[in-house]
This record gives C-alpha cells, structure tokens and sequence, in this order.
C-alpha cells in the first residue's frame, strides 16, 4: 500500500518558540489532490488539532499559501503530483511571517506593510464630481489593471531575500500595490505614494532578484512594478514635475 | 535599507566607474605583457595629470559604491543597524579613500 | 532543521536569484580586495624593492590564476551591475535584458581570454 500513501512531513510553529517541529504523516493519494486537500486529510484524519488557513479553495482568496518543498505556493492550486520528491512532500508556514500555530502565520506585518506603501484609496473628488474617465488602452492603465489581480496571498513577500534580511522592507506585494494606484487615474495619491516608496523600508531596497516574479501564483510581476517606483522616484529625484504633468494629461485624456 | 539617496549615489558612482573599469581593465591586460615591474608601472603614471585624474575619480567613486554596497550587505547580512551601521559605512567609505588616495599618489606625484 | 535549510534553497533556482548572489558576492570580495591592492601600489614610495617582489610573484601560475579571479569578478560585478541598471530603467522585457547581459557577458569573457592569449 506504500505506492498508494504520501509521505507527509509538516512543519509545526507554535506562538511560543520559534523552532518548527517536524512531523511526518501517511496520506492516502488521490487522483486529483491538491496540496491543501493533503493538509486537509491530515487535519480530518490524522491531527484535528492541526492548525492551518484556507478559505474559498479556488484561488481567489489568498489564504492558503505555504511553503511546499522550500517553495511558496498557494496549496489549493497546486497539485501534489506536480511537487513530490519520492513520494514524499515537506510542508512549512510561509517564510518571513511569525506563525501563530502550526501552519498559519500572522500575516498583519504583511498587511501593514501594504498600508505603509500608501496602498489605500486617495481620492480628491466627491459623489457631487462626475466620474473620471478611464482610457483601457493606456500604457498607464494596463499596469494598473496588471497589479490589481493581487490576490493578497504572500507568495512574493515569503519567495523574497530581502524581506528576509531586512524588516523594514515593504515587500513585494505593497510595493506593487504603489504601483498599481500611481498607475490609476482615479487615485489622487501621487506625492504620499512617492514619498512612502522612497523611504528606509521603500523600493530602493530591492536588489531585483526576482523571486516575487517566479512565485507569484498569478503570475504578476512585482519586481517591474518596483523597477517602475525607482523610475518614478528618480524623475522626482531630478526635479520632475514632468512626470506628475504627464499622469495629469492621461488623466485629461 | 537603501533610501533614495542612497541609492541614487550608488547607481551614479555606478554609472561613473563602468566606462574607468573598462579602461582599467584593457590596461591589465596590456600592462601584464611581459610581466609588471615597480618602473614600468611608474613609468606610465608618474607625473601624468591625466591618470592622476582617472585613479582619482575611480578611487572616490569605488569607496562610496563599496561603502554604500558592504552597508547594506552588513545590514541584511549580519544585522547591523541603527548609528552603527551609519558609522560603519562612513568608516568603510574613509579608509577606502584614504589608502586609495595614498596609492594614487605614490604612482604620479610622490 | 536541516530539512528546512534543503527546502529553502530550492526557492532560489532560478537565473535571477543567481544573477543576484553572483553581484553581491563579486562586490563584496572585490571590496575587500581593495585594501590590499591599494596598500601594494603604495609601496612605490615605502618600499620600491618590495614592491617589485611581489610585482615578481605575478609570473607564478598561482597568482596568474588569482589575477584571472580578480579580472573575473571585475568584469562580473560591472556587468550585473549594468543588467540591473537596465532591469530598472529601461522599458525592454525580461527576458530582452537576460539576454543582452548574457550575450554581452559571453561575448567579453571570449574577447579577454582572446586577447589574453594572444599577448
């Protein structure tokens, strides 16, 4: 029956400690079995006490990744035939998040950090204004369209170095977020945003080794997105107010 | 944990050394024909304003890239920060210039 | 946790991880090769003949070959650095610049060991 179980090893957190302790389960396999069906076996037939996050199974949600074999993956799209090792399969909580228990992390460092970005609506016009045109073709908003499938997950916050080495980093994910709204006609939050990314934890940081690009389960690309705030950073750096007069005629247009 | 002055002073001392490393290195590969000797070396750099110039630039531009560079290296690496980290830098950037300078020196106008 | 260490090195395999630890390495050994490549130059004027043992130890197939390193991780850091400045600044795709890096890379590397022959 060996051929038929999975050799699962889990790598338990606990609030307490910042060891992980190992433990390793026989599931059985099924066709069509995704990493999050395996933890959730182990968690009904195993270990009811096995802690770990998920919420819609369909890869909308963002609340399921972990690390599978050293590499962050949103578990309910991944299937466990495409990562075993000889039938076998090792099972953390993301990197770069403290975990409360088990599997799951506390992801507020991850979602403050979104805030810290300026990763929040900065509108200047009220419900008495008419509605701002938006141009779909624009260079401007296809970037913005791009970085607004984020999903939220933390795969590129968990794939990347220097979020590992350095706390203050915005990460990936934020910075990507900045991005996006520099990027969107109907947000008015240039100077915060510019200001917010160029800061001690801001896009300066990133030495572009692209992890966030490879993980990403959506397959967007953040290190671009951040290549693109370095960009916008050093026109202002120059003395550009040309850049905030071209965002300001694409808004017009 | 690079701000944007930093980061731009990397990126310009960057820009600045690519064309001088260049140059360097096709004068390696010229002047180890034959083997290198203290005379041949000064023979080329003693009394020449040009290559006073070309070091000078090239050992100031190297000590704040290497300082800024083993800055952030010392930070995400070791976990140095704080006015430590400041001062490391500085130091790193000061004895870099300083030795640097005294070689340039030695090969044009001591 | 050795499981652990194994696992999180896999998340690194991919070129521009690679391309990264390759810059940062090459520029810190670099750094500090400095201090003793100035501190050697300056001994023109503290001490000329000491200066020119050492100048003689280049002959030797050991030195050679560390000089071979040096040029190596001179040339390295200065074109990742370039690949970088291009990754940020320039409006090409990604795989546009990993190979302008990679061609520029190679095709240097055949010119210096070319040119170091032929000499």
């Amino acid at each position: 029956m060996s051929s038929n179980t999975i050799a699962v090893t889990v790598h338990r957190g606990s609030g307490t400690s910042k060891e992980l302790r190992t433990e390793t389960f026989d599931v059985p396999a099924y066709d069509n079995q995704t990493v999050l069906d395996v933890v959730s076996w182990i968690q009904q037939h195993a270990d009811p006490t096995l802690s770990y996050r998920f919420a819609c199974r369909v890869g909308m949600c963002g609340s399921c990744a972990m690390m599978v074999n050293g590499v962050p993956r949103w578990t309910c799209r991944t299937h466990i035939s495409k990562v075993l090792l000889d039938n076998t399969v090792e099972i953390a909580p993301l990197r770069n998040l403290p975990v409360i228990k088990d599997l799951a992390v506390d992801m507020d460092p991850f979602f403050d950090k979104w805030v810290a970005a300026e990763g929040v609506h900065h509108t200047a016009v009220t419900r008495d204004d008419p509605i701002r045109e938006i141009d779909t073709s624009g260079e401007s908003r296809q970037q913005a369209d791009a970085g607004i499938e984020c999903i939220n997950c933390s795969v590129c916050f968990a794939a990347c170095d220097t979020v590992a080495g350095n706390a203050d980093y915005l990460g990936p994910a934020a910075l990507q977020r900045a991005w996006t709204l520099l990027n969107d006609t109907k947000d008015d939050g240039r100077e915060k945003i510019l200001a917010a990314v160029s800061g001690k934890g801001g896009c300066h940081n990133c030495h572009s080794m692209g992890s966030c690009t490879v993980y990403c389960p959506n397959e967007l690309d953040p290190m671009s997105a951040i290549a693109g705030l370095k960009r916008e950073t050093m026109k202002q750096f120059f003395g550009g107010r040309k850049s905030t007069a071209t965002k300001q005629g694409q808004g017009d247009a | 944990m690079l701000d944007l002055r930093l980061y731009m002073l990397q990126r310009i001392t960057a820009l600045l050394m690519a064309p001088l490393v260049l140059v360097h290195l096709i004068i390696m590969i010229y002047a180890i024909q034959g083997g290198l000797s203290t005379a041949e070396i000064l023979g080329r750099t003693q009394g020449s304003l040009i290559w006073f110039l070309f070091y000078g630039t090239f050992i100031i531009a190297a000590a704040i890239h290497s300082a800024i560079g083993l800055r952030t290296i010392a930070f995400e690496w070791i976990g140095i920060k704080g006015p430590l980290l400041t001062v490391f830098m500085l130091a790193v950037g000061l004895t870099l210039f300083l030795l640097g300078a005294r070689a340039v020196w030695a090969v044009t106008y001591a | 946790m050795g499981g652990y260490l194994r696992m999180k090195a896999l998340a690194r395999s991919h070129p521009l991880w690679l391309a990264y630890i390759l810059h940062r390495v090459s520029g810190l050994l670099l750094a500090l090769f400095l201090p003793v490549h100035f501190w050697v130059l300056s001994m023109a004027i503290t001490n000329p003949q000491g200066l020119d043992t050492l100048l003689l130890l280049t002959d030797s197939v050991a030195v050679k070959l560390a000089e071979f390193g040096l040029v190596f991780l001179l040339a390295v850091h200065m074109f990742g650095g370039l690949r970088v400045m291009a990754l940020e600044w320039l409006p090409w795709t990604g795989s546009q610049k990993t190979l302008i890096a990679l061609v520029s890379a190679v095709s240097f590397f055949i010119a210096t060991l070319f040119f170091l022959r032929a000499v």
